[in-house]
């Protein structure tokens, strides 16, 4: 069943072309890697299928099959939460900082609960098992505000929280593995690969690196440049020649000016 | 002269001086006479109608978790009590206590000045009572005092007198609401409340304010912190108010005395808020916390003062204001001033005044909320009562106050 269907997708943000008619399709648990240079429009793909405000589909179409049917709903012009509702959350990878909201009640929101109440319940029982099972000491992290004074590494544990919190049909990894140190970056990627499995969920992950993908086992990678894929294949095939010959070898492309722009990117 | 004479004297020749800030009552249109009302066996034998709004302002009509209650109709002085067990305090109407104690007189109008402008003057010539509240010596009044001034009748002035006392070493908590009766549209409210921290003592002070939409309140307070005391003054108002003006000044006087002041406002309707603190820090070693989030929606107005001010080396003191705008016709002025006067006083402020951000909104209607909720969440959020220094039941308290006032209104 096709979970996610992107068709010749044209996004402009404040006028400016991003993506350039590209093309992805995700089964359901499938898990997508992504990867390319800076600038190539991996972000712009991922606001575009959460519905955020300014990426303005010039053209083509987004389809998701998360209702009861598995015919597809295009998305379009469905508002963010809609979609989130149907099943698409997204681990970000620099989340904002909302002073006042705790974490456990973005937890609960993530998974439809109300906001936690001490006298419906006295010992909170949402939140405070997923943030153990993420690595977070529920005790230190549960009243905390969203994403205020955390690390690198319990910022990306507190995303992950809200996605198994979320249960959702496809899960959107943008770069898990950015600033993280390599334990914690093996405990995460251990958590949302046993977790993928559980519950056949599909998955796209954007990356820059290779450390993640033994864990989650990906079965795809597209390498994306100028707004499109151009390559898509093996993973660990993908990452080997990339690392050896850098994007724009690979691409077979490499205007001038965009060169350094390239390089800045594939920090690998 | 007696000492009442002479400042009968200075009140009357400033009747119609107007105050610095906000926008000139003219008292005269107000009525000065409201009827007795007859005073009340304990806080449960409130009228309901009186009860059900005093409750939305944080009074607990059940008296748990309050070490005694102050409440007062209009005029009348209705209970004045605090609890058998609670030896070290003391609840009187401010009318017996100056009949009471001679000695009242070294505290009458000497953290706030009977000369500071027409509404003071009006407290001294037309004074309606007003509470006293004092902790004795070594006294540690753990659980909340609760205090309420009550407008109930139409189109009335009420002016009181407060003076709150935390004698050498105690420990006092207020809790202080103010509101009208669902009948009352309009009225005006003056209260001057003068605050004394001994050496070593505490006294924390959260006044909630409930008001109807067309009343004008002018509170005057002053505060005198001595050596190792400590002031921590909460104001809150999330309703809808025709105008508020208020500065609040707090001295501090002795060594290491420190003071907070946080405020957190929810301005709606056609609101116009003039607020903000002021603290001199007179002592080395002293310190000053003065936080406000203010939030402006609808055709609201918010000024947030500020004004800290180091007179002496080896103190601190940090100013903070962060104001939320929601909607295009709502304001926020934030005005924070902070004035060095010796070398090695070190003082900071910030200031910050926006709206809500998009990457916030957008965050968690990716988890799930629409724009209202989520929208929602980042007011309450923004106007969360994180007050360092309370003891946590006190936090507790005030963090159920607040939800029950803001879910009413917003």
């Amino acid at each position: 069943m096709n979970l996610l269907e992107i068709k010749d997708l044209h996004v402009e943000i404040e006028g400016k072309k991003v993506l350039n008619g590209l093309n992805l399709t995700i089964k359901q648990g499938e898990v997508h890697v992504i990867m390319g240079p800076n600038g190539s429009g991996k972000s712009t793909l991922t606001m575009s299928i959460l519905g955020y405000p300014g990426y303005n589909i010039t053209n083509g179409s987004i389809t998701f099959a998360g209702g009861a049917t598995s015919a597809g709903i295009e998305l379009n012009s469905m508002p963010i939460y809609e979609r989130a509702r149907l099943g698409i959350s997204i681990a970000y990878q620099t989340p904002p900082e909302i002073r006042g909201v705790k974490l456990r009640d973005i937890i609960r929101i993530a998974g439809n609960h109300p906001l936690w109440h001490p006298e419906n319940e006295p010992e909170e029982t949402i939140a405070t098992p997923l943030l153990k099972k993420v690595g977070l000491n529920p005790e230190q992290f549960r009243d905390r505000d969203v994403g205020v004074g955390f690390s690198g590494g319990e910022r990306k544990r507190a995303e992950i929280a809200q996605i198994f919190a979320a249960t959702p049909k496809l899960m959107i990894l943008d770069e898990p593995d950015a600033g993280v140190d390599i334990d914690s970056l093996k405990t995460i990627a251990i958590d949302l690969g046993e977790y993928i499995q559980e519950h056949d969920c599909a998955c796209l992950i954007i990356t820059h690196y290779r450390h993640i993908l033994p864990y989650l086992k990906p079965d795809i990678a597209h390498v994306m440049c100028g707004g499109k894929i151009l390559k898509s294949g093996n993973p660990f095939e993908i990452f080997t020649k990339i690392e050896e010959k850098g994007y724009c070898e690979y691409l077979g492309l490499c205007p001038p000016g965009i060169r350094d722009e390239v390089e800045r990117g594939m920090k690998i | 002269m007696s000492w009442k004479d002479e400042l009968t004297k200075q009140a009357a020749d400033v009747q119609n001086k107007p105050a610095k800030f906000g926008e000139d009552i003219d008292i005269s249109r107000f009525r000065q006479e409201a009827a007795d009302i007859s005073q009340v066996a304990s806080i449960d034998k409130l009228p309901d109608d009186i009860a059900e709004n005093a409750k939305s302002v944080g009074i607990n009509p059940g008296e748990d978790n309050r070490s005694g209650t102050f409440f007062q109709v209009d005029h009348s002085v209705i209970l004045a009590c605090q609890k058998k067990e609670m030896e070290g305090v003391e609840v009187l109407s401010t009318t017996q206590a100056v009949n009471q104690y001679d000695w009242l007189k070294d505290y009458y109008w000497k953290a706030a000045a009977v000369d500071t402008d027409k509404y003071t003057s009006m407290t001294e010539l037309h004074q309606n009572a007003g509470y006293f509240i004092r902790a004795r010596s070594g006294a540690r009044i753990t659980m909340p005092i609760q205090a309420c001034l009550f407008i109930g009748t139409q189109g009335l002035v009420q002016s009181v007198h407060n003076i709150i006392i935390a004698e050498e070493g105690s420990e006092l908590h207020v809790i202080a609401g103010c509101t009208t009766h669902p009948s009352v549209s309009s009225g005006m409210h003056i209260g001057v409340s003068e605050f004394y921290v001994k050496k070593g003592a505490t006294i924390t002070f959260t006044m909630i304010h409930g008001w109807a939409e067309d009343v004008d309140v002018r509170p005057r307070t002053g505060a005198i912190i001595e050596e190792g005391g400590t002031f921590i003054s909460n104001y809150i108002c999330f309703k809808p108010v025709r105008s508020i003006q208020t500065y609040p000044t707090a001295s501090c006087v002795g060594k290491d005395a420190r003071v907070r002041f946080h405020t957190l406002i929810y301005g709606s309707k056609n609101s116009l808020f003039d607020t903000g603190s002021r603290v001199f820090l007179q002592a080395e070693g002293s310190r000053a916390e003065m936080t406000a989030r203010v939030i402006a929606a609808d055709s609201s107005r918010i000024i947030s003062r500020g004004h800290l001010v180091g007179e002496v080396a080896e103190t601190k003191g940090h100013l903070e204001c962060r104001g939320l705008l929601l909607g295009n016709k709502a304001s926020i002025y934030a005005i924070p001033e902070i004035e060095g006067k010796a070398e090695g006083c070190d003082l900071s402020h910030e200031a910050a005044v926006g709206k809500i951000q998009q990457a916030q909104l957008c965050y968690l209607m990716s988890r799930g909320l629409n724009e209202d909720e989520a929208t929602a969440l980042i007011v309450r959020g923004f106007l969360d009562p994180e007050i360092p220094g309370l003891p946590e039941h006190l936090k507790y308290e005030i963090k159920r106050t607040i939800e029950m006032t803001s879910e009413k209104v917003m």
